[in-house]
């Protein structure tokens, strides 16, 4: 019972960060039908560049707080500059071109980033220590420390904001006009360009955000950790519905604690044919599952076919 | 007019067949291996090229199927059970398996809109891998990380591959040997992919590529034409596994990344989606320019900055990945284009433009 | 009423919604063998999913049809072909890189059979049938009247003989029920006029023509019967003088209260 606490506790933890991240799959792919596949990069982008700003503001005698908050803004500000010239570089030239197109660019734009990434911070892991030490708390028989309290808090807060933000301000009634019929918001006088970058902007900050948050749970960072995170929080925007905001919170939670749980037990389920190590396997099934059943996602509307 | 042709097609046949000599004896040993490599990715890349290029499934986990050919090969042609069983059998087993997979992950997904395809294939490539690194344990059936050695070499009857031999006082070595079997197979399945294009089967996957719904109308099966595609191009992935895993005598996980598959792309994407000629010439160029990138970058980065400061392998995957960016948006029907995809990229007043106009260009 | 036997296509108590909105209610269709069949009504009224209901593209909540003896209620859109329904689509859908030639030959695929095998080996019975194919597909575009050259790709042809190499490429099929979705749109006069007479040829040589279309003079002057969708109904059905006349249809037409008069003639229709 404390396994399954504890799992449920991980999971939650886990399944806010890919929240944030599926957010930023949903609102592209709610504007553009595009799969913007350098997101997870973004991530590891926003990683890299929070420890570099930590490390450097730490060794200036930045108090640490103040040391862990300026850092998380300058890894924001850096991956909403990243997110908007990948749009301008890799997806706006294309729009009008097959389907294939901008899909090939947005892998070599994910290529791209990745070996950057690798000739600045080379091939090894790096540890991400935040400066101050992370209490542990006993839940039942389960442990979860201010770190995870912190990630699930601020997720929260966050995908509070970004649903405030599109339900009632104007950026956000042009994004849904926009998402809704893109003709029809620019007649209505809405700059689709400009909705365009505010969402690849929205969701690289976001993309940040969570790439500080998982570096900070695990306590490493690696120039490969986008592609995986990347792949599972597409899955959650896929189980949760693409498109759909709300769709993209539910599934990365769910998938978060689906792949714990999952991890927990596969080894009592497959009488130790399979252990933890499978744990990257469950995304994949539970897309698989998803296509197959119900394409539309927990919460998506049916999407008829173009007819 | 015949003539000419016939005769272009013999100095053709007899410039293939001298090229290992002639490679070896300019550029020595090791070029005669990579152009083997290179024969070997080119199967690789037509066969991605049924997929993607003919009936325009973007498949990002391509590399799966190698990997299920060349594991196929590994498992029943080494010490690691005991197996020895001959090439013969083994090679169109792997074929047989990598397409068995094909179709099971296509039957659910290809259904589907082609970007769900691109995501689900991506993540069954990694799924592989996983399984290959981690199915050592508590049975052990791929050896894990370490990988499988000593597979047995292509062999038909008494006659190895990886041997020399000596007629009529010229030694032809086993990289020779790799050459002449690569290229049998290479020129069967540019075969078997020209036959296909200009077929029925091939106008199907060309019209569910231009219009699905449309092609659905006419009566032509979807599903069923597109699962043709992917398994064609997943056998011949698992032919080429086969013959890779045979060459090598050596198999483990690392072997088949997600890089991997990605370059096979990059080929087809940069030598011309749909036109044969231009995947074989992606092939080469993509086999052959890394090489010649690995063997500058280092030298020229100590002569102009005095040490090695870009690791050469990780440069080669930001040339791709610039490469496909770059060709997408400069010359996206690749270099040597179908006339097809030529016009298709080439975007004119068209019912597609049109289409796409409607709902994009009014921003402008 | 005629023989079932005459009955091409019968719909019976069709329903079909998205979500709330409720598009086909309980639409009951007969469809006679060899007629021109007529349905019109104002935007939205349904026509288009009807269309896609029949074609398969749609599968429909309640009802069923009856095509050629045969019953449906689930279905696919390549099952249906295979029965004898073939269709153009409202906003052309062409294969557009696909020369005109080839664009029919992929309407033969129904009805030839050369497999991977015959591909590989361009066997006899290969070659026999692809030469066939070619041979219909040159036949068909003269049919339909047009006389560029075959190899044009089908997004460089002009409007008119888009919509045309569709009709083709729908007959390339051989179909019993020939389903056209506003095939005069977008047509100029001259245009319309030849798109009547191949209509009518195309009627004469024993093909069934489902016809949906906004030019209501077209209608009129070439269906033999007539019906009218509105807000997913049927409200009228017989013969285009009659339907002409029904009070209800001049109602949905100029969306007012039911005028006393039975005079009024039929506005032109609006665009689609």
């Amino acid at each position: 019972m404390d396994i399954f606490f504890q799992q449920i506790i991980n999971g939650l933890v886990q399944g806010s960060v890919y929240a944030l991240v599926a957010l930023g799959y949903t609102m592209v792919y709610g504007i553009l039908g595009l799969i913007n596949f350098a997101h997870g990069e973004v991530v590891m982008i926003g990683a890299m560049v929070a420890l570099a700003a930590l490390q450097a503001l730490l060794a200036a005698a930045f108090a640490p707080v103040l040391a862990v908050l300026l850092s998380l803004l300058i890894a924001v500000a850096a991956c909403m500059a990243l997110g908007y010239s990948i749009e301008r570089i890799a997806y706006r030239p294309l729009r009008n071109a097959p389907r294939l197109a901008p899909l090939i660019t947005a892998i070599g734009m994910s290529i791209v980033l990745q070996n950057l990434a690798m000739m600045i911070w080379g091939r090894e892991y790096h540890s991400f220590n935040l400066p101050f030490t992370s209490n542990s708390h006993h839940l039942g028989g389960a442990v979860m420390n201010d770190v995870q309290i912190g990630i699930v808090v601020v997720a929260l807060v966050i995908m509070a904001g970004l649903m405030w933000l599109v339900h009632h301000t104007r950026t956000g009634r042009a994004m849904r006009a926009v998402a809704e019929n893109p003709a029809a918001a620019t007649l209505m006088g809405v700059d689709i360009n400009r909705v365009i970058s505010v969402t690849f902007m929205l969701g690289s900050a976001l993309a940040a955000i969570a790439g500080f948050m998982v570096s900070a749970n695990y306590g490493i960072v690696h120039y490969y950790m986008g592609f995986m995170l990347g792949l599972k929080a597409f899955t959650a925007a896929v189980l949760g519905g693409i498109g759909n905001l709300r769709g993209a919170m539910l599934g990365g939670v769910l998938l978060g604690l689906i792949e714990s749980l999952g991890a927990g037990y596969i080894g009592d389920i497959t009488g130790g044919f399979l252990g933890s190590h499978y744990q990257d396997v469950f995304a994949f099934f539970v897309l698989i599952a998803v296509l197959v059943f119900r394409p539309s996602g927990l919460l998506g509307e049916k999407l008829a076919e173009r007819a | 007019m015949k003539l000419h042709r016939s005769s272009g097609h013999l100095t053709l046949a007899i410039a293939l067949l001298a090229l290992p000599f002639i490679i070896d004896a300019l550029f020595g040993h090791g070029w005669v291996r990579i152009a083997d490599f290179a024969l070997l990715y080119i199967m690789l890349a037509l066969g991605l090229n049924i997929v993607v290029g003919y009936a325009g499934l973007l498949d990002l986990g391509y590399i799966a199927f190698f990997a299920v050919g060349a594991y196929t090969y590994a498992l029943l042609g080494s010490p690691q059970f005991g197996l020895h069983w001959p090439m013969y059998v083994v090679l169109p087993l792997g074929a047989l398996v990598a397409c068995g997979f094909g179709v099971l992950l296509g039957a659910p997904t290809l259904k589907l809109r082609g970007d769900y395809l691109a995501i689900v294939t991506l993540g069954f490539g990694e799924i592989i891998r996983i399984f290959l690194n981690n199915l050592n344990a508590p049975v052990n059936i791929t050896n894990g990380p370490q990988g499988i050695s000593a597979i047995d070499p292509l062999q038909i009857g008494g006659f190895s591959f990886s041997s020399s031999y000596e007629w009529m006082g010229l030694r032809v070595d086993d990289v020779h040997l790799h050459y002449y079997l690569f290229l049998g197979f290479t020129l069967l399945v540019i075969f078997v992919s020209r036959r296909l294009e200009d077929s029925r089967i091939g106008r199907a996957w060309v019209a569910i590529r231009e219009d699905e719904v449309a092609a659905s109308a006419m009566g032509i099966n979807t599903r069923n034409i597109k699962l043709l595609a992917f398994a064609m191009g997943a056998t011949f992935g698992g032919i080429s596994g086969g013959l890779f895993a045979g060459f090598q005598g050596f198999v483990s996980p690392e072997s088949f990344s997600l890089m991997e598959s990605i370059m096979v792309l990059c080929m087809v994407v940069l030598g011309g989606m749909g036109n044969v000629g231009g995947v074989v010439l992606g092939g080469v160029l993509l086999v052959a320019l890394p090489e010649l990138f690995r063997n500058a970058a280092g030298p020229v980065q100590q002569m102009l900055l005095g040490k090695v400061v870009v690791d050469p392998e990780s440069l080669r995957m930001l040339m791709f990945g610039l490469a496909l960016i770059l060709v997408m948006l400069w010359r996206p029907a690749g270099i040597w284009p179908s006339t097809q995809r030529r016009r298709e990229f080439a975007a004119d007043d068209g019912v597609l433009r049109q289409e796409q106009e409607t709902v994009y260009d009014a921003s402008k | 009423m005629t023989q079932a036997s005459d009955r091409l296509l019968d719909l019976n108590s069709v329903g079909k919604h998205f979500g709330g909105v409720i598009a086909l209610a309980d639409v009951s269709l007969h469809i006679r063998q060899s007629e021109i069949y007529g349905l019109i009504g104002p935007n939205g009224a349904g026509k288009t999913t009807l269309f896609n209901v029949v074609t398969g593209l749609y599968q429909l909540d309640s009802g069923s049809f009856q095509f050629a003896g045969q019953s449906y209620t689930r279905c696919k859109p390549h099952l249906l072909a295979q029965a004898g329904i073939a269709r153009t689509f409202q906003n052309i859908r062409l294969f557009a890189n696909m020369s005109a030639l080839e664009n029919i030959m992929v309407g033969r695929h129904l009805r030839t059979r050369t497999g991977i095998w015959g591909a590989l080996t361009r066997n006899a019975a290969a070659r026999a049938e692809e030469r066939a194919t070619v041979q219909r597909a040159r036949e068909l575009l003269e049919y339909v009247g047009i006389t560029c050259a075959h190899q044009t790709l089908a997004k460089h042809l002009s409007y008119g003989e888009q919509r045309r190499l569709e009709i083709a490429r729908a007959l390339a099929t051989e179909p019993k029920l020939l389903a056209l979705d506003e095939p005069a749109a977008g047509m100029n006069a001259t245009e319309t006029v030849a798109l009547k007479a191949l209509l009518q040829k195309i009627r004469a040589s024993g093909v069934t023509v489902l016809l949906i279309e906004h030019d209501v003079k077209l209608i009129m002057g070439l269906c033999d019967r007539v019906a009218v969708l509105d807000y997913g109904k049927k409200i009228a059905e017989g013969v285009p003088e009659e339907v002409r006349r029904d009070p209800a249809v001049i109602a949905a037409y100029l969306g007012g209260e039911t005028t006393t008069s039975n005079l009024s003639p039929l506005p032109q229709a609006g665009e689609g």
